[in-house]
């Protein structure tokens, strides 16, 4: 797989990936990279192009990164977030987005509570749209740069344990991650209270358990999800100190894990709830880590859609650089008569 | 119609005679770096050093760069598109005495985005530029320091380098 035949025009969730692709994401991130270990962290080759962030979510760290991302590839970048936006003023959804398209936007990267919007916009729009998180359905970005952290320390997902823990129900960041964790050869464990499985769980393809013990027994990496608390996660346990107790990833719970088990979050943490301090800050954990490859993940995201690929590949150039010639050449021989009439 | 213009003998001889050249042409080897532009540039930035050393017995640093991100045809339908592969440059451009290096010299387009990449990493204190094979074909004010050999090729026809370690083989071929 190449730049020319990745030729999706929107990244809108991991499952409608192939294998091939989300490797092939993986690899560019990888290339990505090293611009931001550089002094000089910026390449000139979005220059001229516009990304949009439309966020009808608070974000933090996923719109910088996007922002950081698109700056450093010399993208003009402007945010919009809904407190800001004339969504407050009755326009839909529909009509915020295609003003945006009209201001000649490139890229409209968006995060919108209700699941499917990305996709409904990019259907809508010609220009690209990039999901960075969509209700309780997917935030592919965000496993991507998960899938990149894990292929960092582990190299290969073949036979890999990867359990996920906390809040499945409400967690697009699980969706994104089962799915590509499980195209890419790797077995996923999902790990939870019954309260915060979704109906149908198993639809998704992970083993799952209501033990945390089970989940921490044989996994390479474990995933702690944040409790979402503004999704009414609160409703599904008694008391926050509780799930702590039960779910919540401390050292002690750790003491029969593999030695090299890594520790993931998506952020941001509510420290002492799913993931104790000393776990989270602890050798073990790649939290950090993740935030940085994040930036490059979503550099080679922006810098794939914004490629303008051809209609028919190597096609269209050779034809303009032979008329080119044809034209240049017989410039060439009606001069070269002039000089024959002058001598 | 494929000819092959130079086979594994004739290129590993072109190869030390390149060599020999940079060594006449360079009076201080203590700044000398080989900055290979990727794919083909970086075996061969590799051999040339790994030549360098036989004859003096130092090994200049090599670096590999990826150019594909400074291109001018990013935005046009039918521009190169290879995909970004990782640069790597383990030391700093600051003060040194560069050799860009690649296989094959044309438009002289990626030579151009090679020099503008290049002021990313500090301010070179001289850059050259050695090539395999000159196709001829420019589009821009760009020529070669070091040139292994000069294939006349007018477009449609096609010069290939192939090598050990990203074909398989030692050859460069022409097709017409």
């Amino acid at each position: 797989m190449n730049v020319e035949t990745y030729r999706r025009k929107d990244l809108l969730s991991i499952r409608e990936l192939e294998p091939e692709e989300i490797s092939f994401l993986l690899d560019q991130t990888d290339s990505f990279r090293e611009i931001n270990e550089r002094d000089i962290k910026k390449v000139p080759t979005l220059r001229g192009k516009t990304i949009a962030n439309l966020f009808f979510e608070d974000s933090t760290r996923t719109r910088a990164s996007f922002e950081i991302a698109g700056k450093r590839l010399s993208a003009d970048v402007i945010n919009l977030s809904v407190s800001t936006s004339s969504t407050n003023k009755g326009e839909t959804l529909r009509d915020t987005a295609r003003n945006i398209e009209a201001m000649a936007t490139d890229v409209l990267v968006v995060r919108h509570w209700a699941s499917g919007a990305p996709a409904y916009l990019g259907r809508e729009l010609g220009c690209a749209v990039v999901n960075a998180g969509d209700g309780c359905h997917e935030h592919p970005t965000q496993a991507l740069l998960d899938l990149y952290t894990i292929r960092e320390h582990k190299e290969k997902f073949k036979g890999l344990n990867v359990s996920i823990v906390g809040d499945i129900a409400h967690s697009r960041v699980a969706r994104s991650n089962v799915a590509g964790l499980l195209k890419l050869g790797a077995n996923v464990t999902f790990c939870g209270p019954s309260t915060m499985l979704p109906a149908e769980v198993e639809c998704l393809g992970a083993r799952v358990t209501t033990r945390l013990d089970e989940a921490i027994d044989e996994a390479d990496v474990l995933i702690a999800l944040r409790i979402q608390l503004e999704r009414g996660a609160g409703n599904a346990f008694p008391s926050e100190r509780e799930y702590a107790n039960t779910y919540g990833i401390t050292k002690k719970k750790l003491q029969g894990a593999k030695r090299d088990l890594l520790i993931m979050h998506p952020g941001p943490i509510n420290r002492g709830v799913e993931m104790a301090p000393d776990v989270a800050d602890g050798p073990f954990s790649v939290i950090l880590e993740q935030v940085e490859y994040g930036v490059a993940c979503r550099m080679a995201i922006l810098y794939l859609l914004s490629v303008k690929k051809e209609e028919e590949p190597k096609d269209a150039a050779p034809k303009e650089a032979d008329a080119a010639r044809e034209a240049e050449s017989s410039e060439k021989s009606r001069k070269e008569a002039r000089d024959v009439v002058a001598h | 119609m494929t000819m092959k213009q130079l086979d594994a003998e004739q290129l590993r001889r072109t190869l030390r005679r390149l060599s020999h050249e940079i060594l006449e042409r360079t009076a201080d080897l203590s700044d000398l770096v080989f900055i290979g532009i990727r794919t083909r540039g970086v075996p061969l930035a590799e051999r040339l050093a790994g030549e360098l050393q036989s004859l003096v017995g130092v090994r200049p640093l090599v670096g590999a760069l990826d150019v594909t991100l400074y291109r001018d045809d990013f935005n046009q339908g039918g521009g190169v598109r290879t995909s970004l592969k990782k640069t790597d440059l383990p030391f700093s451009c600051e003060g040194k005495d560069v050799v860009l290096v690649d296989d094959v010299l044309y438009t002289g387009r990626t030579a151009r985005a090679a020099l503008a990449a290049l002021v990313n990493f500090g301010r070179p204190r001289r850059v050259r530029l050695a090539i395999l094979v000159d196709r001829g074909g420019r589009e821009l004010p760009i020529r070669a320091d070091f040139v292994g050999k000069n294939i006349e090729a007018i477009h449609p026809e096609e010069v290939r380098v192939h090598l050990e370690e990203t074909d398989g083989q030692d050859a460069v071929f022409k097709r017409s």
